[in-house]
């Protein structure tokens, strides 16, 4: 079987496509409630992906200064940063939960 | 046993009245009900409110994950958590769970159980808002609800 270029790089896009979502002072930082963001395949764990995002701009950077502070979710379930995203759909990044 | 659960995440009010008795539905071996209300307090008259933000395709799932710990753990016919979300004033009911069980041991202890999860794992965030009208900040999460919750000793 033969995938023409730009077909095989449509794939690997929407593969690598993945929505991204903030929540309390992390959002306030980044500035956004969430975003569709194509990642590189270099970033493999939520560490990876938050040391990428905070070379955005300074807002990310702020965002993810203290890695202690910021806790991730991969699809909805709480994740540590050493956690792959694998083809995780939705990844949201977040502070310490104060509910309750 | 099969257990009446109930869930809600939601903006408006509770009826503590109606939410107490909606769990001690009478059946023969109900013999305790245990409630737990949280407010919304103004730290002394700081804060004119509290606003809650949560992750709302996540709330629900990691609340029905504490539960389902719950009754594992103990022998309840009944848990119910209510949690809302939105500006909370001073004496504002902010979350609502509540045990039923045949002995008050175990109901006492699934509530308290069900609070001290819920204030790590399920995501909500609180943000004060000043009486002066100054901007407020974000809640900090305390080292006291981690280890309150870590007694328990179950993974999360």
């Amino acid at each position: 079987m033969i995938i023409s270029v730009p077909a095989f790089a449509m794939w690997l896009k929407r593969m690598t496509e993945i929505k991204i979502a903030y929540f309390a002072w992390v959002r306030e930082r980044v500035g956004v409630a969430d975003e569709l963001v194509t990642i590189p395949s270099s970033v493999v764990t939520i560490e990876d992906l938050a040391r990428w995002l905070s070379a955005r701009d300074e807002g990310y950077a702020s965002a993810f200064e203290n890695p202690k502070l910021v806790r991730a979710a991969i699809d909805r379930v709480h994740a540590k940063p050493h956690d792959m995203i694998g083809n995780a759909r939705e990844i949201a990044f977040f502070p310490p939960m104060t509910g309750g | 046993m099969t257990s009446r659960v109930v869930i809600r995440i939601q903006a408006e009010a509770f009826n503590v009245a109606k939410e107490t008795d909606a769990l001690s539905s009478p059946h023969d071996d109900l013999g305790a009900v245990a409630t737990f209300i949280g407010y919304c307090r103004s730290e002394g008259g700081r804060l004119a409110a509290l606003e809650l933000e949560h992750y709302p395709g996540m709330a629900d799932d990691e609340i029905k994950r504490v539960v389902d710990q719950a009754l594992q753990r103990w022998p309840l016919s009944a848990v119910s958590v209510i949690h809302r979300y939105g500006l909370m004033k001073p004496g504002d009911g902010i979350v609502f769970v509540g045990t039923a069980s045949s002995h008050r041991a175990e109901a006492f202890a699934a509530c308290e159980f069900l609070m001290d999860y819920l204030k790590t794992q399920a995501p909500f965030w609180k943000k004060e808002h000043r009486a002066d009208g100054t901007k407020g900040e974000w809640v900090e999460a305390k080292a006291d609800d981690d280890a309150a919750a870590a007694r328990w000793k179950i993974g999360s």
